[in-house]
């Protein structure tokens, strides 16, 4: 009933309206930037990947590369193994003051970045992190930490309360209990959990480019680079794009099967 | 939920969570906090100024009350257009979305494809797009003969803007919805078929009300991303031409790191907090609620 023709020719535009900017991005890394004033074209005649050898021949950019991956790893890390035992007691117990606790992770998620950038750079300025990659990470975990929590125990639910209590019969220890048995569970929701942290720090830049000037300089904000006084490289600029697209789709391509799951925060 | 049972040594189980957020919110509120009662002659001296940053950010008759109103009257209509176009659109698609098949996950993975490009290079996907010279949707609209420059007419800006925003969070909406209507189980439309329900009837009585969870935790979600927007209309616009998008984060941006004026900042940003706290306040009552009515 529902699998009309006419919705399928909807779904199929908005596919192709959706992937159209990334597709003309694709192209234009794919010409000269000569060849790119000459006009607009719907393929490139002359495909040359010139400008990616470039970038993987560019210490500064396979530098930024590695730390961009670096700070989303180990946020991803951090954020998912402190939140699995918050959610376990968000889900199973009362304890004094939960509710306002929760709310109050939550809150954290809808701060404005642009409030924090400012006091962030004098905390860690201060703190002796500023421009490391460790500034990043802890200031990610800002809003992925209770993002984590957010999500996992809504997974955490989905497991009865049944489980837990035979484990305490059958003689498990609590930690035995949690890291055998419990966790291997939810390992839908931790994948899931770790993916949605990858992907809000990932997408992050505003504050990982405040919190570096050199060193620790994330891959997008050395796309700056392409801006000089003798114009735009808009050729180098569409690589660079599409290279910081690659590791988010690697990595949406593993949970594709749990993802509408996961949007939903695990709680439909 | 109802029969948990009290133990408050699960304070233990949170500890590392607290300690990691707290690290990066109570002192960073607290600074803001701090500048937002104290003026400075410079030369790092601090003096006590009441509450008169917040007195003047109110008021509509100063420089700064009438320029925090614009940026919030601009954000708010902003996040009204985008919701309302969003939405819709969002349940329309993911009405569309093949349910089993192959087709199902490459079409996962290419929808959701936009919200992990990072938000700088969403930016720049645009800004190339929108050129007039090297962008399709530059070209086209200018060879159709319309008046489209988005760093000089605010229109085209503001179109841009919300196109981007379209583009970019359509499919949180969309994979939101499609996954409350996974939910509902095929009997539901079985039993509207046996009626012989019309495919409005069955969206209006069976598809919609099963998607409000899921669309009030879209509608909230979008609402706080679209009134925190601010590397998008960075990138493309700077906030121009003039400050025709110049929303409340990127004013904010412009006042504490450009004018380094941390005193107005200050007040502005912690009102700016509290707008959005005020909103998740209401969005986390509602959900609650619903929880509360569905357990019933």
């Amino acid at each position: 009933m529902r699998s009309g023709v006419a919705s399928r020719i909807v779904f199929a535009a908005y596919l192709v309206l959706l992937m159209l900017p990334i597709y003309w991005l694709i192209i234009l890394s794919l010409r000269k930037n000569e060849d790119i004033m000459s006009g607009l074209v719907f393929y490139p005649h002359h495909p040359t990947i010139e400008k990616y050898v470039a970038i993987f021949n560019d210490p500064t950019w396979m530098h930024a590369f590695g730390v961009s991956l670096s700070y989303v790893a180990l946020n991803t890390i951090i954020s998912v193994t402190v939140a699995l035992p918050a959610a376990y007691a968000f889900n199973r117990y009362h304890f004094i003051g939960d509710k306002h606790l929760f709310f109050w992770l939550l809150t954290n998620l809808m701060v404005p970045a642009a409030v924090f950038a400012m006091p962030f750079f004098q905390l860690y300025y201060a703190v002796g992190l500023f421009d490391t990659i460790w500034a990043v990470v802890l200031a990610h975990c800002l809003f992925n930490v209770p993002l984590a929590v957010w999500i996992l125990e809504g997974f955490v639910g989905g497991v009865p309360r049944e489980i837990d209590e035979t484990a305490a019969i059958d003689g498990y220890s609590f930690p035995h209990f949690f890291v055998r048995i419990f966790l291997p569970l939810i390992a839908n929701g931790i994948g899931v959990t770790a993916f949605f942290c990858f992907m809000f720090s990932w997408v992050e830049q505003l504050l990982a480019t405040t919190l570096t000037s050199a060193h620790a300089l994330p891959f997008a904000a050395v796309m700056t680079r392409a801006y000089s006084a003798s114009g735009m490289d808009w050729s180098l600029l569409s690589a660079a794009g599409v290279l910081t697209m690659i590791p988010g789709a690697v990595v949406i391509w593993f949970v594709r099967n749990h993802i509408a799951k996961g949007f939903a925060l695990g709680r439909v | 939920m109802i029969d948990k049972p009290i133990n408050n040594r699960a304070w233990l189980f949170v500890v590392p969570v607290l300690a990691f957020v707290l690290f990066s919110s109570i002192i960073p509120v607290m600074t803001v906090v701090n500048y937002s009662l104290q003026d400075t002659m410079g030369e790092n001296n601090f003096f006590w100024n009441g509450d008169s940053w917040f007195r003047d950010l109110l008021n509509p008759a100063t420089t700064i009350g009438a320029r925090f109103n614009d940026a919030l009257f601009r954000t708010l209509a902003f996040s009204f257009v985008c919701l309302l176009v969003e939405v819709p659109l969002g349940i329309a698609i993911a009405l569309c979305v093949p349910r089993r098949g192959w087709s199902v996950g490459i079409s996962l993975v290419i929808i959701a494809l936009p919200m992990l490009i990072p938000w700088n290079v969403v930016g720049t996907i645009w800004q190339i797009f929108t050129r007039e010279d090297i962008g399709l949707f530059g070209a086209a609209l200018t060879g159709l003969g319309l008046h489209y420059n988005v760093t000089q007419d605010a229109v085209s800006a503001w179109v841009t803007i919300v196109v981007i925003d379209v583009w970019h969070w359509t499919p949180l909406v969309i994979l939101l919805s499609y996954a409350g209507l996974r939910a509902i189980p095929d009997a539901y439309y079985q039993a509207a078929r046996i009626d012989g329900a019309s495919r409005w009837a069955v969206f209006a009585n069976i598809e919609l009300p099963k998607l409000q969870k899921v669309l009030v935790i879209a509608v909230l979600l979008r609402f706080m991303q679209t009134f925190m927007i601010y590397t998008e209309p960075f990138v493309v616009t700077g906030g121009g031409p003039g400050s025709a998008t110049t929303f409340l984060s990127i004013d904010l941006d412009k006042i504490a790191l450009g004018q380094v004026d941390l005193g107005n900042a200050a007040a502005m940003s912690l009102v700016y907090y509290l707008i959005t706290l005020t909103v998740c306040w209401v969005f986390f009552t509602i959900m609650t609620q619903l929880d509360r009515r569905r357990d019933v």
